[in-house]
């Protein structure tokens, strides 16, 4: 972990109430996808999780979303420092042995897939991608990940865009023999029942303090108690409870 | 050259910096970040007899200058406590730690005190008969001085090392309790826990917190935690250690006015987790600036 000033260089809106922010400064910290950052906003108590979409050696990028007074906050700033604490969680770890992998982001569960198909294929994994909306505007990061070398798939609950429903209605006919997820809890269940290969999970939960120190988002898994936000924010499949 | 310096029963500290338990762990965290030697000690994680996950989550809610928390006593238990997290923190805490105790009954705070006795590590029990997250214990042992002067007798009896009872402040009259804890035999007072509190979503309309209420602390009670200190200084003789809402020197400086000899640091430890480390820091410079020389020598200086 790593607690710095960081400068705001960008932040544009990309979707519906969904903003993409840029940020120099010390990135030593991040080791992994997945990974995220804890901003500190004036006037608010608690800090402000949010996870890494895209990092090097100087500059940190987030896609967010608001939700909240916060995220307002935050989505109103366009320029300015900010105190971050950096690198905190687990992150993805990148598996050896598998080949075709699958990565499924849920809305703004999306953005930490980013920096996480970029490590997959500097890995010579082959990698698909399934991104989820509720329907046309909420759309964002298509062409990124088109970009990278990633196929694609896009689903729209409402139909108004690529394939009508969930995530789990672009399945069928792909072959992974791993996959990576996070977005909302009933789409990480319904991706959980849906597949046979083994995976990892990223979760979301209201976090005191990030790092590890308050216990405030705790979780049970088969191998006993872990904290979301320092022996998380990824699980593997094996280990969840739901 | 300005002195730092507070005992506590007996124990010495460096400085009257203390993590306060719930914040800290059992140091593991923190010690990742800086050396927490620097630290006068700290309170580690509210540990009781039996392992226990806690309450559900949600269980941290925002709040103006603060937050909620209803962690509800999260800890591996008393045995693993022993077995594992004290041999680690060996390894980079060369100082005597603060053991906070919880329980549901009083034999459980017997049975955990008992076993904490033999940890040379171990410097001071704190007993928290205080947590408002936990039901059928906790808090209930905390507002009635009658059983906070039961736990008090009872843990004394098991232990030789100094013994801080820690007060709740969801009380009527909390000089009362703090008299009654003295008169079992209490070595010290710590306070204050939190307050109860509650947040609402108002997209859902149902509590913030899956456990409907939740311990508020934060900046927003250090004025509350600070009468309550100074009150408790004029009702009893023992020690107390002082804390809620304190993030920096001024405050520390205020806490040990109104009649702390040492000050514990609680939520901010959350929020800026280098904040003990830049207290210590801050303290020789703050105490220059309002003619301090020895922080021994202002304890109760309000009064």
């Amino acid at each position: 972990m790593y607690q710095g000033i960081y400068e705001i260089i960008e932040n544009i809106k990309i979707a519906n109430d969904v903003y993409k922010m840029t940020l120099k400064g010390n990135t030593d910290a991040i080791s992994r996808p997945g990974q995220f950052i804890n901003i500190k906003l004036t006037g608010k108590y608690l800090r402000r999780p949010i996870s890494i979409f895209d990092y090097d050696e100087k500059t940190i990028t987030i896609i967010y979303k608001v939700v909240g007074s916060g995220t307002k906050q935050l989505s109103q700033m366009k320029s300015g420092k900010l105190d971050i604490l950096t690198g905190l969680g687990n992150g993805y770890s990148i598996s050896e042995g598998t080949k075709n992998v699958l990565v499924v982001g849920g809305g703004v569960g999306i953005p930490p897939l980013y920096n996480l198909s970029k490590k997959l294929l500097l890995s010579q994994k082959n990698v698909i991608a399934i991104l989820g909306f509720n329907t046309k505007e909420d759309v964002f990061c298509e062409k990124e990940f088109s970009m990278l070398g990633v196929h694609t798939y896009v689903t729209t609950v409402d139909g108004s865009y690529g394939i009508k429903g969930f995530v789990t209605d672009a399945l069928s006919g792909l072959d992974f023999d791993e996959f990576y997820t996070c977005g909302p809890e009933p789409m990480l269940k319904a991706l959980y029942n849906a597949t046979n290969v083994s995976g990892q999970f990223s979760f979301e939960e209201r976090m005191g303090c990030g790092f590890g120190a308050c216990m405030g988002c705790s979780c049970k898994t088969k191998y006993g108690n872990k904290r979301i936000c320092k022996d998380g924010p990824i699980l593997r499949k094996e280990e969840i409870i739901w | 050259m300005v002195n730092l310096g507070v005992e506590l029963s007996g124990l010495k500290l460096d400085n009257p910096i203390i993590p306060a338990s719930g914040t800290f762990g059992y140091g593991h965290d923190f010690a990742e970040l800086y050396d927490i030697n620097i630290l006068g000690s700290f309170s580690f994680k509210g540990t009781t007899k039996y392992a226990r996950f806690g309450n559900p989550t949600p269980r941290i809610a925002e709040c103006e200058s603060g937050m909620i928390n209803s962690v509800g006593l999260q800890n591996p238990g008393v045995d693993s406590v022993i077995s594992d997290e004290l041999p680690l923190l060996k390894k980079y805490f060369n100082k005597k730690v603060i053991a906070n105790v919880g329980g549901f009954s009083i034999d459980e705070y017997v049975y955990t005190c008992e076993k904490l006795d033999y940890e040379e590590q171990v410097g001071i029990i704190e007993v928290n008969i205080s947590c408002p997250n936990v039901h059928g214990g906790g808090m209930s042992f905390g507002t009635n001085a009658s059983d906070a002067a039961k736990v008090t007798e009872s843990v004394k009896k098991v232990t030789t090392k100094p013994v801080y009872i820690k007060l709740s402040p969801n009380v009527t009259d909390i000089t009362e309790i703090a008299k009654a804890c003295e008169s079992a035999g209490a070595d010290g007072i710590s306070l204050i826990n939190t307050l109860l509190g509650m947040r609402i979503n108002l997209n859902k309309k149902r509590p913030v917190i899956a456990n409907k209420m939740g311990g508020f602390s934060g900046k927003a009670i250090f004025p509350i935690a600070l009468r309550m200190v100074y009150q408790v200084y004029e009702a009893v003789s023992v020690p107390i250690m002082g804390m809620g809402g304190v993030s920096c020197a001024e405050d520390v400086i205020e806490m040990m006015l109104a009649g702390a000899t040492a000050v514990q640091i609680g939520a901010a430890n959350l929020i800026d987790p280098y904040v003990c480390r830049d207290i210590i820091n801050n303290l020789p410079d703050t105490m220059k600036k309002y003619d301090i020389q020895s922080l021994n020598k202002i304890i109760g200086g309000a009064h």
